[in-house]
């Protein structure tokens, strides 16, 4: 019964802004990152490394602002703002 | 909005925020209810159960008009190993009436409980990011907000905004919490027939159930649980943050190896997962309290690190705290003077309540969990605790007393190989519960 993240994150009702609240601050500090740990502690995958572009991309909008990449980055390299009022996840149960 | 001025203005339309904002209303105060969600709950979420003494404390016979899902005649304790599992747990008739506790859903109950507070008077400003304080000096005299023109003044300003308070941030009362400070939970709402649960869960009528999960969190410092709702269960794991970051592996992972556990999974087996989500939790405890209110601010329930994770108990430390910080509004309110000295009262009330008390008794906790190696005490000893209670009662011709030396060696090996290791241990956990 175990779903994919995709499938999970399907059950949120999303509003998504045109911007990310979400922002790298400096690639070339997650380039140097060792652990890029972001890639694992999302609980909806928000953060993949690129090797290729050497980058982190961010899915902002899979977002369900939790916090926990704001507090668990190990260089504090990602500003974390809530979104838009009204914006972002918009649970139906809770 | 700028030309408006409120006497308080409430940052956040949670149990803590709401139940502020009722007190001050309904004691005649001209109060602003920010929220930033589309509705007040939106983008809420607990286990999640509600308790009914700390909002009797506001509206006698709430329950009786709230949406709940099922009250809580029994408790459950399941200590898990791979494919077994020790169970604890006490059920009384007692808790029928009055109940002590329901399930709940913070989609229905949030809404449910601010608007009562517009009832009483407060002024709804919900899909409203508050983006910073408004400061005179040392002063705050109230918000700046996301809406044009988006500046909003108050004689107080009570900050509710939940785990992530970056309005306490900005305001320096906390710095940034510890990976080791908060937890992270994942949680997903199963959809099942009402008569399945009931018969799966041992139910009847709006009976419930709730069950506390130790062991089976890929060795991560964590808590499952599974709570039984009208028509759904809520299931899910929270994790330690300084753990996940270790680890590698992804906080939904952890709550499919939950899932997945045979005990469990029969449980849960033929429902839709109808929503999946996440949220942290404040788990510092009584050590990472900040300063509670200042020239112009108070802070309550989840910004306040307000929970007492050893019980699981949150809404009704924030509903208190939310309603002592009230009541101190509507003292400065009549004396008209909003300084920290006189907002101190609020302090002394939390200070005089079950949250200080509780919060202060466990308060050695957060350093057991967050110093003690976490492999050890929530994979290596509900393992090892199971393997003995599976030694004890095997009936296969081996002598009882060979079993039980076999079972204290294993729990033993499980607390680090000596018996000095078990019984240091056992007095860690014991002085960390009664600090």
């Amino acid at each position: 019964m175990s779903a994919s993240i995709e499938e999970r994150l399907f059950t949120i009702r999303y509003k998504a802004d045109r911007v990310s609240h979400l922002i790298i601050k400096d690639q070339e500090v997650c380039l140097a990152c060792p652990t890029k740990e972001c890639n694992w502690f999302c609980p909806s995958d928000v953060y993949l490394w690129h090797e290729a572009e050497r980058m982190t991309s961010v899915a902002y909008e899979n977002c369900i602002e939790c916090g926990t990449c704001r507090i668990a980055c190990p260089t504090y390299n990602i500003e974390w703002v809530y979104p838009k009022g009204g914006y972002g996840v918009t649970y139906k149960y809770g | 909005m700028a030309d408006e001025r409120f006497d308080a203005i409430v940052v956040g339309a949670g149990p803590a925020g709401t139940a502020a904002a009722y007190t001050m209303a309904r004691a005649g105060l001209k109060v602003a209810l920010i929220e930033r969600g589309e509705f007040p709950g939106a983008k809420n979420i607990f286990g999640g159960v509600l308790y009914r003494k700390q909002l009797e404390d506001l509206i006698p016979g709430w329950w009786k008009e709230a949406p709940l899902e099922r009250k809580i005649v029994e408790q459950r304790l399941w200590v898990l190993a791979e494919d077994s599992a020790v169970t604890f747990g006490h059920r009384n008739q007692r808790y029928e009436d009055p109940p002590n506790c329901w399930t709940g859903l913070r989609v229905k109950f949030d809404p449910w409980f601010a608007g009562k507070a517009e009832q009483a008077g407060a002024v709804p400003i919900y899909e409203t990011v508050v983006t910073g304080l408004l400061r005179a000096g040392e002063r705050v005299r109230g918000v700046i907000t996301d809406r044009d023109d988006g500046e909003l003044e108050a004689n107080v300003t009570i900050i509710a905004d939940g785990v992530n308070s970056l309005l306490g941030k900005q305001l320096m009362v906390h710095r940034e919490w510890r990976p080791d400070e908060v937890s992270l939970a994942v949680k997903e709402i199963i959809q099942l027939p009402r008569q399945t649960i009931q018969d799966r869960f041992n139910l009847e009528g709006d009976e419930g159930c709730t069950i506390e999960i130790i062991g089976n969190t890929c060795g991560m410092a964590g808590l499952g649980f599974l709570y039984t709702n009208t028509d759904t269960l809520s299931i899910g794991v929270g994790v330690m943050v300084s753990d996940l970051k270790k680890k590698r592996i992804k906080p939904y992972e952890v709550l499919d190896a939950l899932k997945r556990h045979p005990m469990i999974a029969r449980l849960i087996q033929g429902g839709e997962v109808k929503e999946y989500s996440g949220h942290l939790i404040p788990e510092g405890g009584f050590n990472s309290i900040p300063a509670l209110c200042g020239d112009g601010w108070m802070i309550c329930g989840d910004a306040a690190q307000l929970v007492n994770a050893v019980h699981r108990e949150g809404t009704n430390l924030a509903i208190t705290s939310g309603r002592l910080a009230g009541e101190a509004a509507i003292q400065a309110h009549q004396v008209g003077d909003f300084s920290a000295r006189t907002l101190a009262a609020y302090d002394d009330a939390i200070r005089a309540s079950f949250i200080y008390k509780d919060l202060k008794k466990y308060r050695h906790v957060h350093s057991l969990l967050a110093n003690e190696d976490t492999q050890q005490l929530f994979d290596a000893l509900p393992r090892a605790l199971n393997e003995a209670a599976y030694e004890m009662l095997l009936v296969d011709g081996v002598p009882k007393r060979d079993k039980q030396r076999k079972a204290i060696r294993r729990l033993k090996e499980a607390a680090g190989g000596a018996y000095m290791d078990l019984i240091r241990l056992g007095l860690k956990g014991w002085r960390a519960m009664n600090g």
